[in-house]
This record gives C-alpha cells, structure tokens and sequence, in this order.
C-alpha cells in the first residue's frame, strides 16, 4: 500500500494533478462569483472562502512530514513546498479579500481597523508570518540559511498555525459555532503531537536532526 | 375554416418544403387562440400594475396582503428596495441554523397557521389573540424601512403591518409596566436549529416601553405586499427600524408588560457584544469589528467602498428624544 502510494506520487501525471487540485478552490470561487452565485453577499462569500481554504491548506501542510514519519509516505515530502505556498497564496487572496472588498484600500482605515480588533490583528500577524516563510523556500535559500537555520526559521509555521487557529476561534464565537473550530483545533492538536512523540522516540544523537 | 386537400402531381404545384406541415395547420386555431390570450395577458398585467405600483412590486410567492401607505414620519425611506430573492435567502433566523442559508432552506417546516400571541403582564386586559383578530386589529400599512444587521450588511425591505402602538394600547398597560418583553416560538419540532444550544430558547427580546410604543415600531404580517415568508419570522414579527435586526423577534408567540428591563437572548450569551439597546450606532463598535459601515445587500457592489452607517439607522429626527441625556456608549 505504502509502496503503491510512494509510486503514485512520482508519477509524472501526480504533479500537475496536484497543481491543479491546489488551485481547484480558487477556480470555483471565481466562476461561481462570474456568473453570480456567491449569494446574496459576494465580498463575504469570497473572504469566507479565501479564510477557510487558507487554513484548509495549511494542515494540509502541516500533515506531510507526520504522514511521511508515521505511514512511511515518503513521496509526500516533494509536495509540502507546493502545499505550503498554496497555503500562502490563499492567505494572499485572503488577506486582499479584507483589504479591499471589506476595506475599501483605505490602508489608514486598515491599519486603524487592525489595531482595533484583536480577531482581525491575529490573523494578520499569522499572515505576515508566513511572508518569510514563502521568501525562503526556493532551494537556493535553504542553502543560503543552512538547514539548520532554515528548519528553526520554518518551525514559525506552528506559531502561524495556533494564531489561524484563534482567528477562526473569534470569528465562530458570535455565532458560538464551535464545532469547525474543534474539528480543525483536534487535526491541528494531533499533528502537532504526532512530532512531539516521533522526537521522543528518536534515538538521541538523531535528536536534532529530526525536527 | 376548412382544410384544402392538396393535389398530387400537376405542375405549378408546390414542392414538398413549402407544405406547410399538417400538423402545424390544424393546430392553427389553438395557436391564435394562444397568442391572443397571451397578449390579453400582457394587457392585463400592465393594468393591474398601475394598482401594485402605489406599493412594491408583489413577487407572486405567497397570498397577498393588502396595505395602504403610511402616514408616519420616517415610515417610506427612498432607497432601492432590496431584491425579494435576496431578502430571503439572507437571513438570520437561528432557530433553522446559524447560517444565512440555513432559513431559506430549512423554514418550511414552520407551520404560521394556526397561531396565537398571547399579550400579557402588567396589563388590565391580558388576551390571547388569533392570528386572524390581529390581522384585522389595526388597517395595514405598507412601511419601507431600512434593516442594519449588527453584521454590517443592510437592506431596506417593504414592510406590511401596524404601529405595536395599537396592540399594547388595547390591552391597557398598569402603572408599574416600563418595558416589553417579546417571546418567539421555540418548537423543536418546526424548528430544527432549537436543538443546538447557541442560544438559550426561546428567543427573547425586549424594549422599553415608549420605544415599544413608538409610531415607528411595526408589528409585521407581511412584507412586498405578501404574507411573511416563513424564513423572515412568519406569521407575525417585530421591526424596529433604528436597532440592529436582532431585536426585531420573528415568530412571535408572547407579548410581556414587565416592570425590569428583560434580558434579552443575546444579553445572556454575550453580555459585552450585545446590549438591551442596541440602538444602530456608528460610533460604538461591536468588540470583533467596526459598525462605522455596512455593506447595502445586492446594491454596493463588489469593489465598491461600504456606505457610511447613520446615527440610530437614519431615524435620528424620529427617535433621537427617546434617549436624550443618555450615554449610548454605556447603553449600548
């Protein structure tokens, strides 16, 4: 099974499928949007979607290293770059999502509103937490910073992740519709164990390297 | 008109392509019949639109309700009414679910007939009223108001009903009664979202009483000259134009005269968002985001900069007296 999974995955087709999956729920919020059916308020139908999908993508992310240590799905290690990114470029759309159709481009009214509300300062710093991580994650750059570095540089994607996290948190709080953020706080929750119990069990001097 | 047998063979005959099909002559007269009476139609509808044109535009959904204008100040804003579909399909109404889509999908389980509103406390004629007395209670007015939910979106919605006014007059308020409470349905059955504890059930809300009694606050039937749809709190519900939606309560079973200020559901849950005023307030921000503007439903468009929000929903001249000297920060 593992090894049938592995081989999948360097299929030459894999790749561009994956690309295209990425980029599937970008697609369908702009066509539904073009022809008018993102409901009776589209700005809010688009900020939503950009938000969810944004954190959608980053367990996404966040799964490949523990689904490689634990289910042996070594493959998946070439797609966390492509995840990640994917990641960023929803929290992008997201984020143009607030600052225009919800802000108007009104970047001292922005700035203001940031400062105002916590719920919207959160996942703002989440997502300019992700802005080095996305600078950084050409090849040339993991050989500029040295892995080490580089490892501890990207390890800010947990830190990202609890922030995401707090700000779906405050946005269900109004409606205390609680039992999304549950569900993503236990995936987040797991896959975080999931490396803090594969460090323990590492033997010592492999302790650093296996972060 | 009879049928002319073609001939077969000579010359000078027409070639098979200009017969006209045999099928399509004898069903001549149905369709001349057909096309008179569809222009007979459009006739028709245009005459009877000069009636509807007095008030909104019906969308031919539900019965009718018959309304005449009003003559209460602030009673017809002059904004684009908000498409029917839209003010349908976006709604709050947590007792089908928390999602906006969730009432139009969901409410048709709600049965609005038969009902009652019992109208009770602190009054000298409590009664139990049938939807049918109320709806003959007071004339029918038609009321366009503007909507602001505390979310910052708005729409502005042809209203059908009567000043609460009439009602709370007719049971004779006592001395002691300073605030209203209203009570919505809260019927697992009907009603699939009162299962979920997002709220304590049923609905609650509450105002004082000469808010309550303001010209301005409608007791609603109906709204684009038809009954209330199920998913906008059919068969009876409140519209208080100068408060956030969510004081106006949909379903509406009880009327309360109380003497304290009533906790209303949302005051129970979140006392720091949501306050017993609730006044439309530019100024005081709810703590997750700002009410200094508000998005209009199918009017702004997508990239267009949110219109500002006005002071108590742009009803100041009508209900600024009513809180004269207060600090609406503290009220809220």
């Amino acid at each position: 099974m593992t090894r049938w999974f592995n081989r999948l995955c360097t299929h030459p087709a894999a790749y561009p499928l994956m690309l295209l999956l990425c980029c599937a729920p970008a697609l369908w919020l702009i066509s539904r949007g073009l022809l008018n059916q993102l409901g009776a308020n589209p700005a809010e139908s688009l900020l939503r979607g950009t938000g969810l999908w944004t954190l959608r993508f980053l367990c996404l992310t966040l799964a490949v290293t523990p689904l490689r240590q634990w289910a042996g799905l070594t493959a998946l290690a070439r797609w966390r770059r492509t995840l990640g990114l994917t990641c960023f470029t929803y929290a992008t759309l997201h984020f143009l999502a607030y600052a225009w159709l919800d802000m108007g481009i009104d970047w001292t009214a922005t700035l203001k509103d940031l400062g105002k509300r916590p719920f919207a300062l959160v996942g703002f710093a989440a997502f300019v937490l992700l802005v080095p991580l996305a600078l950084t994650s050409f090849n040339r750059a993991i050989r500029w910073l040295g892995a080490a570095r580089w490892r501890r540089l990207h390890q800010v994607v947990y830190g990202v992740a609890v922030l995401a996290l707090l700000h779906f948190f405050w946005l269900r709080a109004g409606k205390h519709r609680f039992s999304e953020v549950l569900v993503y706080g236990a995936i987040v929750g797991v896959l975080m164990a999931a490396r803090l119990v594969h460090r323990r069990h590492q033997p010592m001097g492999l302790n650093r390297k296996a972060a | 008109m009879p049928i002319t047998p073609i001939r077969r063979g000579g010359p000078g005959d027409p070639l098979p392509s200009e017969i006209t099909p045999r099928a399509w002559v004898e069903n001549r007269r149905t369709w001349l019949t057909q096309v008179a009476a569809a222009a007979a139609g459009t006739g028709l509808a245009a005459w009877a639109e000069r009636d509807a044109l007095a008030q909104a535009t019906r969308p031919g959904k539900l019965p009718a309700l018959a309304a005449q204008r009003t003559h209460t100040a602030g009673g017809v804003v002059m904004d684009k009414l908000t498409a029917y579909g839209d003010a349908t399909s976006y709604n709050n109404f947590y007792e089908f679910g928390t999602d906006k889509s969730d009432p139009a999908q969901y409410a048709r389980t709600l049965r609005p007939r038969p009902w009652t509103v019992s109208v009770e406390g602190l009054v000298n004629k409590p009664q139990r009223f049938d939807l049918d007395a109320l709806l003959k209670l007071a004339p029918m007015e038609e009321r366009i108001y503007r909507l602001r939910c505390v979310e910052g979106w708005s729409m502005v919605i042809p209203w059908v009903g009567w000043s609460l006014a009439e009602l709370i007059k007719r049971v004779e308020p006592q001395g002691s009664a300073k605030y209203v409470e209203f009570v919505s349905l809260a019927d697992r059955q009907q009603m699939p979202g009162v299962s979920s504890g997002v709220l304590d059930w049923p609905y609650r809300e509450g105002l004082r009483l000469d808010e309550a009694l303001h010209p301005l606050t409608l007791l609603t039937f109906g709204m684009y000259g038809e009954v209330l749809p199920n998913q906008n709190g059919a068969p009876v519900r409140l519209v208080v134009p100068w408060k956030y939606g969510f004081k106006s309560a949909k379903s509406i079973v009880t009327i309360r005269l109380v003497d304290k200020q009533p906790t209303s559901s949302w005051m129970a849950v979140a006392p720091r968002e949501y306050g017993f005023y609730s006044n439309v307030n530019p100024q005081v921000d709810h703590p997750r985001w700002s009410q200094a503007t508000e998005r209009r439903i199918g009017e702004d468009g997508l990239f267009a900069r949110k219109r500002p929000t006005p002071m108590f929903n742009g009803y100041e001249a009508q209900v600024a007296s009513l809180y004269a000297g207060m600090d609406l920060r503290k009220y809220y």
